[in-house]
Formats: C-alpha cells, structure tokens, sequence
C-alpha cells in the first residue's frame, strides 16, 4: 500500500517536474530578433513607485525614452507596451499595474483606437504572455481571443509552443530560468536611421468611426484613472505612417473636450518637438529612433512638469542609485549600436 | 443429414463438415456461400430458411445447420 | 464537439468523474444526460431528429414486442384446440401485423435519413437530366444541413427494430433507456454501429470503479488520439494539396495521394475509434470491435470482413440476406435455374442483391456519385475475384505457393494496393478529375520528383516525413503484436517504471508531435456527418 503511494506521487512529480521543464523551454524567450515579446513581463522586475506610466503600441514604447526623461527632469517613468497592443490589452495592463502602484500620470497613445478587435493571433500572445496571473490577465486574456484561440493555450503555453521543439536555439536553454534584460524601462532602442521618403497617403476608408469596442475600453480606462485619482493623458504619436486620418483626429479631438483630457498629437507638434524625419527615425517614419525619442521625451517632459507638477525626484537616494544603474546599461547599448551600425558620434 | 452435407461438400471440397465446428467463425462460409446454401436446401428440403434463421449459431456446423433444417420442418 | 477538442476532453474527464463520484443509480441518468448534452452543442434543432428516431423506433419496437408476447399468450391458451393449421393461420396473421409496424417505422426513419441527405443530390441529378433534355429551368436546392452522425444512428435503431421483429432482441420497454442506445455519445459521430443484443448488455448494468478497465480505456483513448493527431492530421495538408489540383498534381503525385489517403483514413477512423471503444471501456461499457487490422487483408473480400465491421456486417444482415432470400429473388432463383441451367441460375440473384447492398454502401457513404462508383467497383472487383476462384484454386493446386510468406506478403501488398486505388474515389471532388488522376499515372512519368524534393513542397517538411514513418511503423508494430493478444494486457504484465515510460512517452509524444492547434485546422473525422 504504502509503496504503491510512494510509487503515484514519484510518478505525478516526474511528470509535472518534466512538462513544466519542457513547458519553459518551449516558450519562446524574445532575446534576439523579435525582442517586443519580452516587455510586458520586464515590468514586474522593477521597484514600483513610478510617476508616470505610458500605456500602448510601439508608438509608445519606440518614441519615448524614460531615461531621458529621468536625467533632464528627475521623472520616474515606465512603458508597458508591446507589439500592436491593442485598447483592451492596454487597459488592463494599466490594471494590472495598479495593482503594484498609483502613478500620477498616465500617457495613453490613442493609435490603438483603430481596432475594436484583436486582428493577430501571435500579438495577443506578445502582450498577454509576459503578464502574471491574475483576474485581470483572465480578463485581458478572454478580452484579446481571436475565434479559435482557446484559454487553455494561454494556461498552458506549452499546448500553443508544442511544435517548436525542432525550431529550438542555444538561446532557449540559455534563458531557461531567467530572463534577458531587452528594454530600458520599457523603450526599445535603435540608433540607426532610415529617412522618411514618399510616405504613401491613407486610402479613402468606407467608415471612419471607431467601433464601440475601442471607444468602451477608453472609456474604462479613462474611469479607472477618475477613480484612482490619475492624471490621464492622450497622446498621439509622429508616425506618419499608418496614416492618421483626420477624420479619426476630429473624433478623439472631440473626445478629449468632452472627458476634460489633455490631448497631444505630436503629428501637429513638429516644429515645437524639432523632429528631423530624415534623421529622427529607423524604418522611413513608422518608428523614431534613438535621436527622434530623445528629441519627444524632452518636449514631453517639460509639458509634464508645467502641466501636471511632476515633480523633480533627483534627490532621491535609492532611486537615483537605481537610475545610476540604468543609465551605465543606457549608455552601453547606445556604444554598442553605435558600433553595430557603423554610426561616428560627436562624443 | 447425408443429403446436407452432399450440399456443404459440393460448395467446399476441402472442408470436413462432420467435425468442423466453426464455419462462421473461421470465415470458412460466407455470406454468398450462405445464401447459395439456403437457396439448395429450399431446392432439396421442403423448408424457407428467412433472414432471422441467419444467425452464427445455426450455421456453425452442419449438424447445427441439420437441426435448423429439422426445427423448420416441424413447424410449417 | 470534436473528439480532439480541448471541450471534448474536460467533457469526458468531468462525466468520468461523476460517473464513478455519484452513487450508481445515477450512472445511466447521468450518461443519457451528457449524450444529450453532446449532441445539443452540435447544433440544438438537431436533436429534434435524434429525438424523432428514437421516439418512433421505440414506440414501434414496443408495439410489435407485445403482440409477439401476446400472440405466444394466446398460442399457448388455445394450445388444444387449435389445429396446426389454424396455428399456422394465427402465427402468419400477427406476424403481419408486426410486419406492418415494422414497414410503416422503416419507412419514416429511412424516409428521413432519405431527405436530409439525399434531396439534393437527387435534384442535382434531376437538373442534369432536365438540361439533358433540352430544358433550361433549374430546381433550386434546399438547405439541409446533416444532423451530426445520422447515418449511424438512424442505422442503429433501424438494426434494432428489425432485430425485434425476428425476435433475436425483446423490445426494451424504457423510453429512456432506449434513447440512451440510440444516442450513446463515444459512438455518435462515426460509429462503430452497434447492437442492441451486444450493446445493452453492458449499457445499462451499474458499473462499479475498476481501476484496469478505466485505465485500459484511457490507454486506448491515447492510441488513438496518437493516431489521429500525429498521423492522420499530419498527412490532412498533404492530401488536401494533391486531391485540390488534379491538373498540377499527378503522375507520381496522385500515387502519393493515394498511399497518404489510405494511411490517412486508417490512422484516422481507427483513431476514432479507438477513442471511442477506450471511452467506452473506461466507463465500463462494451462496444464491439469494428477493425480487425484491415490492411493485412489478403483480398479484398477478407478486407471488407475486416475494415468498418459494424457497418458491413450491418448490410449483411439487415439488407442482403433478406433480400438475397426473400420470396421474391427465390422465385427469380427458380425462374433462372430453370432458364440459364444451374450454374448460372444460382448465382444470379445472388449478384443481383450484392449489386443492391454496394449500391447502398456507397450511397450510405455520401451522397455523391463518387460514393457509388466507389461501391460498385468494390463490387465489381469482389464479384470478378468470385468468378476468378476456380482459376486461382487450380494456381494454387499446381504451385504450392499458398500460406509461404512472401506469396502472403505479396496478396497483402496486392489486396492494399487494390484498397489504395478504390479508397482515392472519394478523395476527389469529381468523378472526372478521380479518373484524370488514376489515367495519369499511366500517362504522366514524372517519377523524379519522388526525390527530388518535391514532396517537401506538399505543406510537409522533412521532420514530417520522419514523424510519419515512425508512426507509421509504430501501428504497424502494434497490429503484428496484436495478432497474438493484446497489447495493453502486455504492457500491463511488465515492471511499473517500463509501463509509466511507455505510456507518458506515449502522451508526450501525442503532446508534441500531434498536428493539432494554432496552424493545424482542427480537422473533423473523416468519417463525420457520413
């Protein structure tokens, strides 16, 4: 009896002991190529008092540089985007983060509004995964579900990744048990640029109104920060491309009088931010790069301390000293790619 | 009894249907040997042999298939 | 709800939970309730057809069951006064009562089977035949979408009222009960087609928890679902590549087709089953085997002995012995015997119902003249191999070839080959482009590309071909070692620690080299909505 008890329990453990090993090793790890797949879980590394969170796609986490906007104003700052986050996905990791702290301001870039529905299978994977489990990532999870993707996919990726035992790196066992750093404070850096040439205009759509989908998810969030007491802010971002109707600028323009929210689209702002497309993005205009983010963290950060009264947290101890880090890895990646890419620095 | 087994031997020259026992289990007869058998025993015995007789246990060995053949008779 | 979806298996897991929790007077409720609950997530209207069969077979079964008991009643009674004759008399009359039940029942449970499936194709037919004549104005089709497994149900049912008719089963007399034969959920979707007299036996007994059965039904689920995942719907993209376009793909491919089509059906519809049987088993209940490892047939007549039994032996014994003895082909047998002689006399009819049964085999198979021709030439070539016979008994008498292996491995190879060409007619989407494929292989030589790589452009990569070879080897294993006994009973007799390797690796292999998920279509059963 008792050796046949022994005998289950063993056999139980192997066989939990091997499926979550293999489970982890299955997974893809996001360190080199696609790294976007990576940030949402980054987040839950860091000491959470943050002064202000960004929330949305890569126009959020590939234009805004938290590090600058700690060194030029002492501002504490995180993104959590990842790869075409969609509304509903953002929103929720907005919860998900208020579950670890109470920034006083959010800055939602609004690209996002333009899909009531998850349009990618593999997306939804990028911004769901990294998230821990929580009620809020079951919501966010049964929120982003394409027709048939399945819950129990998410539960256990290793249902979804089950095939990629032949696709296996050096890098899967490498990150096995931990996890690689790819973001700074959830920016994603690239040096190097690629001028914006013969940007093509949008095609003339059937229906410009967002669904209600979208706009039910704004509207949650915009809630959600009443009740916590957090200065939202809508933003959209200088990517000429996708196309900006202006149509849709006209409907968020609208919006934002209404709710009483602070709206900056950074399309309009050019002059003011000094963005330089030939020199300011990587891809022709969709991202900036290194300089172009620098160049909107500035501007933003010195709308922030005039209008929101964040404030100067430089004389911090422990924070500076945790920035101190930061910026030594900050500066390291940029020699890096500077040298990657071939690219003379004045400094 | 004779008669039957004239019939059985005719079909299958190989078999020993005095002592073979299993002639539907062993797929020895099939179905097209059990219809033209019930059509030659119709032929050489005054009996009907219907769809409901067919049953594995009734054509298993001639002596099983005799006692059909026998049961049959008494009642028409 | 397919068997290899996530819902399906927490579906079984929650009833088998249940099933053995709750006290057992609740098993059988419990069993018609999750029956139900399956077929409702296909689709809740269907039910009303299920509901219609079983009702009216029921009710009719119930009818022709009391006027047995009471003509027997009434029989022994007047047991002294009546004569033989008059017994004789009574016997025929009620039996033509039952037989009147039985008609009218058949006729509105065929009928509808007949409607659902077939209006369509009759139509299509129809137009064809209209324009034929010169014609121009079309019949429209009609919507009818196929109440899941009605050919297998309405099958079922039908088996069991004429087996109450014969008298081989009593009639059950639970409404209930009787529904819960009909609609048993492991067997629903494709079979096996069971019997009352084997089914009940186990269906309604209270089952206690025993561990070996449970754990033999789950071991058999496995199986199958191995079969399924990591075979069957691994080889689906390739087959579907080659049968899609006839004109880009033959030759060499349409030979590949034809082997991928006959594996593919194999691993799928035996998978199935044994999902089925193995659910079955772990709820304690029996269903009949329905394959006795098909491909090691030595002719096609020993095939179809082996392959789909339930549905074969199903045919035989509702459709061709009463047909081939009916009043009417003795009467046609006389009639040729005393014309043609004896020789060809006796075998007429027995062509002549074997034409109608392929006929019906083929037409049950789908509604589509691929269906048919497939039957017939099955029929076509079992009734030349019949004529054949004495030819092949003097070869054998002459060569002492018979029961050496290779000759054995050689009427194997050949009776395989047979299946592999039969099996690809209802592959295609036209009977023109079945034909277009098979006359390429003879006319397009383009054998090179066997290896020269294309084949990793069917939708299959290299690691896939290995996957399927090593699957296919394994259930070529497992049916030689089945020959002499079986295999979980073997497995069950070595040490713990060979068993728990054998059966995880197993899972494990299901887990990761099953063609299922994102990318996969989770592909229904072959040999669904038949």
């Amino acid at each position: 009896m008792k050796k046949g008890y022994i005998r289950t329990v063993a056999s139980a453990l192997v066989v939990v002991g091997t499926l979550a090993l293999l489970q982890r090793l299955l997974v893809p790890k996001y360190v080199d190529g696609i790294v976007e797949g990576a940030f949402v879980a980054e987040y839950y590394k860091e000491v959470k008092d943050h002064d202000l969170l960004f929330v949305g796609d890569c126009e959020v986490y590939e234009n805004f540089s938290p590090a600058v906007l700690w060194q030029d104003f002492g501002i504490n700052s995180y993104i959590r985007g990842s790869a075409e986050q969609y509304i509903f996905q953002s929103y929720y990791l907005l919860e998900d983060a208020f579950r670890y702290e109470r920034p006083d301001v959010v800055v939602f870039n609004i690209q996002s509004l333009q899909f009531a529905e998850a349009q990618s299978e593999a997306y939804n994977r990028m911004s769901l995964e990294g998230m821990k489990w929580s009620p809020t990532k079951v919501k966010a999870i049964f929120a982003s579900m394409k027709e048939g993707e399945h819950f129990l996919d998410y539960l256990f990726p290793i249902l979804r990744y089950h095939t990629r035992w032949s696709q296996l790196e050096p890098t899967d066992v490498e990150y096995l048990f931990h996890a690689k750093p790819v973001s700074f404070n959830g920016y994603y850096m690239r040096v190097d640029a690629k001028p914006a040439e013969n940007v093509p205009t949008g095609k003339p759509l059937a229906d410009y109104s967002f669904g209600d989908n979208a706009w039910k998810y704004l509207d949650k969030m915009v809630e959600l920060c009443e009740k916590e007491k957090v200065q939202l802010v809508l933003i959209k971002a200088p990517s000429l491309y996708p196309y900006w109707y202006p149509q849709w600028e006209e409907q968020v323009e609208r919006y934002a009088r209404e709710k009483g929210l602070p709206y900056l689209n950074f399309l309009e702002l050019q002059e003011e931010t000094g963005i330089d497309y030939r020199t300011d993005t990587y891809d022709g205009g969709l991202h900036m790069n290194l300089s172009g983010a620098e160049k909107l963290s500035r501007w933003l950060g010195e709308w922030l301390v005039e209008h929101t009264g964040l404030t100067d947290r430089r004389g911090e101890e422990d924070l500076s000293a945790r920035w101190e880090e930061k910026l030594s890895a900050y500066e390291a990646e940029k020699r890096r790619q500077y040298e990657f890419y071939g690219i003379e620095t004045g400094n | 009894m004779e008669e039957l087994l004239e019939i059985l031997r005719d079909m299958h020259p190989d078999v020993d249907f005095e002592t073979e026992e299993h002639l539907i289990d062993n797929g020895i007869l099939d179905s097209l040997d059990i219809v033209s058998l019930i059509s030659e025993i119709s032929e050489n015995f005054d009996v009907t042999i219907t769809a409901k007789d067919i049953l594995p246990e009734n054509f298993n060995s001639a002596q099983a298939l005799y006692e059909l053949v026998r049961r049959l008779e008494d009642e028409g | 709800m397919l068997f290899t979806s996530y819902a399906f298996l927490g579906f079984a897991a929650g009833l088998l939970l249940l099933y053995y929790l709750l006290p057992r007077r609740c098993q059988q409720p419990l069993l018609l309730g999750a029956s139900c609950l399956f077929y409702l997530a296909a689709g809740p209207k269907y039910i009303l057809y299920i509901l219609f069969t079983a009702l009216t077979v029921w009710f009719t079964g119930v009818r022709m069951g009391r006027n047995t008991q009471k003509a027997a009643a009434y029989l022994k009674e007047h047991k002294e006064e009546l004569g033989k004759e008059e017994k004789k008399a009574y016997r025929e009359g009620q039996k033509r009562v039952r037989r009147r039940w039985l008609a009218g029942c058949l006729v509105l449970n065929i009928g509808v089977l007949a409607v659902v499936k077939y209006t369509n194709f009759f139509l299509a037919n129809l137009n064809g035949l209209l324009t034929a004549a010169g014609r121009t104005g079309q019949l429209s089709f009609f919507a009818l979408a196929l109440p899941m497994g009605i050919s297998f149900y309405t099958f079922q049912a039908v088996g069991y009222l004429v087996d109450v008719y014969r008298g081989t089963v009593e009639a059950e007399e639970g409404p209930f009960r009787f529904l819960l034969f009909v609609s048993f959920f492991p067997q629903l979707i494709q079979g096996p087609i069971s019997r009352f007299g084997d089914l009940s036996q186990t269906l309604y007994a209270p089952h206690a928890f025993d561990g070996r059965q449970v754990s033999f039904g789950l071991q058999r689920m496995l199986w199958g679902y191995f079969k399924k995942l990591v075979v069957a719907d691994r080889l689906l993209a390739a087959v579907m590549t080659i049968v899609g376009d006839v004109g880009a793909y033959q030759g060499a491919y349409a030979v590949v087709g034809m082997l991928f089509y006959t594996v593919q059906l194999y691993a799928d519809f035996t998978g199935g089953i044994d999902v089925t049987i193995g659910l079955a088993q772990a709820l304690g209940i029996t269903v009949k085997e329905n394959f006795e490892r098909p491909y090691f047939s030595k002719s096609l007549k020993e095939y179809w002995r082996r392959w789909h039994i339930s549905m074969c032996s199903w045919f035989r014994d509702y459709l061709f012995y009463p047909l081939s003895t009916s009043k009417a082909m003795q009467r046609f047998t006389k009639f040729t015997r005393k014309n043609l002689g004896d020789k060809v006399g006796r075998r007429l009819p027995v062509y002549v119902s074997s034409f109608v049964v392929w006929f019906s085999t083929g037409l049950w198979h789908g509604a589509s003249w691929n269906f048919i021709v497939w039957g017939l030439l099955n029929y076509a070539v079992l009734m030349a191999s019949e004529e054949l016979e004495p030819l092949y008994a003097k070869f054998h008498a002459r060569f002492s070839v018979e029961g050496r292996l290779w000759y054995r491995l050689l009427q194997v190879g050949r009776t395989f080959a047979l299946v592999c060409v039969l099996n690809i007619f209802d592959c295609y989407a036209t009977l023109g482009e079945t034909v277009q494929a098979i006359g390429s292989v003879f006319t397009v030589h383009n054998w090179g590309v066997l290896w020269d790589g294309s084949l990793l452009k069917l939708g299959l990569a290299g690691l896939d071909y290995g996957i399927l070879t090593g699957g296919c080897f394994l259930m070529l294993g497992v049916s030689l070692i089945q020959r002499s006994g079986s295999v979980r009973e073997r497995i069950g007799r070595r040490p713990y620690w060979v068993r728990f390797i054998l059966w995880y690796g197993l899972f494990l292999a299901v887990l990761l080299m099953g063609a299922y998920g994102v990318g996969y279509d989770a592909s229904q059963f072959i040999y669904n909505r038949f």
